[in-house]
């Protein structure tokens, strides 16, 4: 007991001395997320997308003649623009739905959010942290089925010319660069539905019906960005610059939507992050 | 030791936890709480009493800053929560409704989180600290179990040993030996009076009265949102009315005399009989009965226990109250 009172003073001594550098809770949280089996399941299915897709278009490949397949089908780098496009429609932003909608929610649900609060994390650090996490979290999805898309296309197709939309040709350094930046983009994409998960998670200390929130805002964005008699709304509607990709592979870049796509998600973010923010540092934890 | 190290000057009106008029709504008209008055002194074990419902849980959200009060104010360490909780809670280990962790974790990793999550720990000391809450609680042979593996006992003790992860200056336990086995049981009851000795003040919430015999210094009762009792543990009885026990073969004839005595509430029963002693000498009641040739085989006059103040306070009833 003595023995075991002094090593625990001068570990006391020690706890005192040192502050603790902030990043460790971050840290801690991805690692969180990363042991999550169902996550990791969620990840390997989000990958197993681009197998299926260059698996299918190896198979239909057309084998002669002037198709437009068949000069798209010159560089592997098209099997990461076909799997984005099919998996920003849904798997990516449910994916990401799924995680925020946990974050806090999840916490709740199972107890762990009193005891993380009264260690004490500050309620605005621990949002700041999850946030972080989760942008994180949309950022390794969007780059881990891209990478696996670029490997297996490259791998089938080949390196050849690159046909952008505008129909010229241009070299595969270049392609691959433009094709980088849609990554790139395509993940800020996915920063707002973060920012609304957040909030979703705020308000339940149910983690699937924030996910499910979460996902149907996404969702009925979507509808109402194809009714076109309210084209007066789209350009307020979470989903509308999604597809503004497509711009980085014209000849010259178009920058007009991609700007206001920049916009239209740091306005989402900082709407529903503040929101986020409002709830949870007002909220009372009963659970 | 370690405690008064870390304790700031202690004015001579500081105390381990106040809450002053510490009240709770909920949904407009249901107070949970109502009007707290609340005083832990430094190096106390006060023991927080209440039957199910009475706002114990509540009363410990908001002194951790979890709710916020409908009403009045509470501090702890004689810092103002839920103002000065980041600077105050790292001193304060506590235990709120039962223990709550990642079920697919091992409890190392669990701990290892919560202290991932403290600004003021240093993570080089992080792995010994851990090991030595471990000890403590008697769980490092299954420190890598995950945490969904555990019985409820070392649930229990898991989150015990959370709330040691670092030495605290006031422990907020509540129901710390609730799912226990009786070795357990007397472990944690060890443990909190090997830290009560080491200066640490303890706030206990419990429902085992014998429990709070056995460790505490003070006692705080609560009854519908309402603290009834708050006082030190031997002087909680003083006042409580004391009851003179007559062993007899003669039950009528004591009962008489003990009413001739002026004593209130007289009871008889085969072989017994009893009165409220109120300001009678206990000495003049037994010359009283021989006097009067009462064959007297015991005489006994009995101090109300804790569990009589307790349901004296707080009813009978077995429902919880709403």
């Amino acid at each position: 007991m003595s023995a075991a009172e002094a090593t625990m003073d001068t570990v006391a001594h020690d706890a005192m001395e040192g502050g603790r550098p902030r990043r460790q809770l971050l840290r801690s949280e991805l690692r969180l997320m990363a042991r999550r089996r169902r996550n990791l399941v969620g990840l390997a299915t989000l990958c197993l997308i681009p197998v299926l897709i260059a698996i299918v278009l190896a198979v239909v490949r057309p084998t002669q003649g002037e198709s437009f397949f068949s000069v798209l089908l010159g560089n592997g780098l098209f099997v990461v623009l076909a799997t984005l496009a099919i998996e920003m429609t849904m798997m990516l932003p449910l994916a990401v739905s799924i995680l925020s909608g946990d974050s806090i929610a999840g916490e709740a649900n199972i107890g762990t959010l009193r005891y993380l609060l009264t260690t004490p994390v500050g309620r605005t650090r621990l949002l700041v942290v999850k946030f972080a996490s989760l942008v994180i979290g949309a950022i390794v999805g969007v780059l881990a089925v891209s990478l696996v898309a670029a490997v297996l296309g490259l791998a089938l197709f080949g390196a050849g010319d690159f046909v952008t939309v505008s129909g010229v040709p241009i070299g595969f350094g270049d392609a691959a660069v433009r094709i980088g930046l849609v990554a790139v983009y395509v993940a800020l994409c996915l920063v707002p539905v973060c920012a609304i998960g957040l909030f979703a998670s705020t308000m339940t200390e149910q983690p699937i019906g924030a996910a499910i929130a979460t996902a149907m805002f996404g969702i009925i964005s979507q509808i109402l960005g194809n009714i076109s008699a309210l084209d007066w709304l789209h350009p307020f509607l979470l989903t509308n610059y999604w597809p503004a990709w497509t711009d980085l592979l014209r000849v010259p870049m178009a920058f007009d939507s991609l700007g206001k796509g920049l916009i239209s998600m740091a306005c989402y973010t900082a709407i529903f992050g503040t929101a986020a923010w409002a709830r949870f540092t007002t909220r009372d934890i009963t659970s | 030791m370690s405690a008064g190290t870390l304790a700031p000057a202690r004015e001579s009106d500081s105390r381990a936890v106040r809450a002053v008029g510490l009240g709770k709504r909920y949904g407009g008209d249901h107070l949970a709480v109502d009007g707290l008055d609340l005083e832990v002194p430094h190096g106390a074990v006060y023991g927080f009493l209440g039957p199910n419902g009475s706002g114990k849980t509540t009363t410990i959200r908001m002194l951790l800053g979890l709710i916020e009060p409908s009403f009045g104010h509470c501090e702890l360490l004689g810092e103002p929560i839920p103002g000065a909780a980041e600077r105050v809670l790292p001193r304060v280990g506590a235990l709120v409704e039962g223990p709550a962790f990642h079920p697919y974790m091992s409890g190392r990793d669990n701990l290892r989180r919560l202290d991932d999550a403290d600004p003021t720990t240093a993570p080089e000391t992080a792995a010994t600290r851990i090991d030595l809450a471990l000890d403590r609680v008697g769980l490092l042979a299954a420190a890598r179990k995950r945490f969904r593996a555990y019985s409820l006992g070392m649930k229990q003790r898991l989150a015990i040993a959370a709330a040691l992860l670092r030495p605290r200056d006031l422990l907020i336990l509540d129901e710390p030996t609730n799912g226990l086995d009786p070795q357990g049981t007397r472990e944690v009851r060890s443990i909190i009076a090997d830290l009560a000795r080491d200066g640490v003040t303890i706030m206990l919430s419990t429902h085992l009265l014998s429990e709070v015999e056995q460790i505490c210094s003070h006692v705080g009762i609560m009854h519908r949102g309402k603290l009834k009792i708050q006082r030190p543990l031997d002087t909680l009885t003083d006042d409580a009315a004391r009851r003179v026990a007559v062993t007899t073969p003669g039950p009528e004839a004591a009962a008489a005399v003990l009413s001739e005595l002026g004593m209130d509430d007289v009871t008889r029963a085969e072989g017994r009989a009893g009165a409220l002693l109120g300001d009678t000498d206990a000495d003049k009641v037994v010359v009283a009965l021989v006097n009067a040739g009462v064959p007297v085989h015991g005489f006994a006059v009995d101090q109300p226990g804790l569990e009589d103040v307790f349901v004296s306070l707080t009813g009978e009833g077995f429902d919880v109250s709403g």
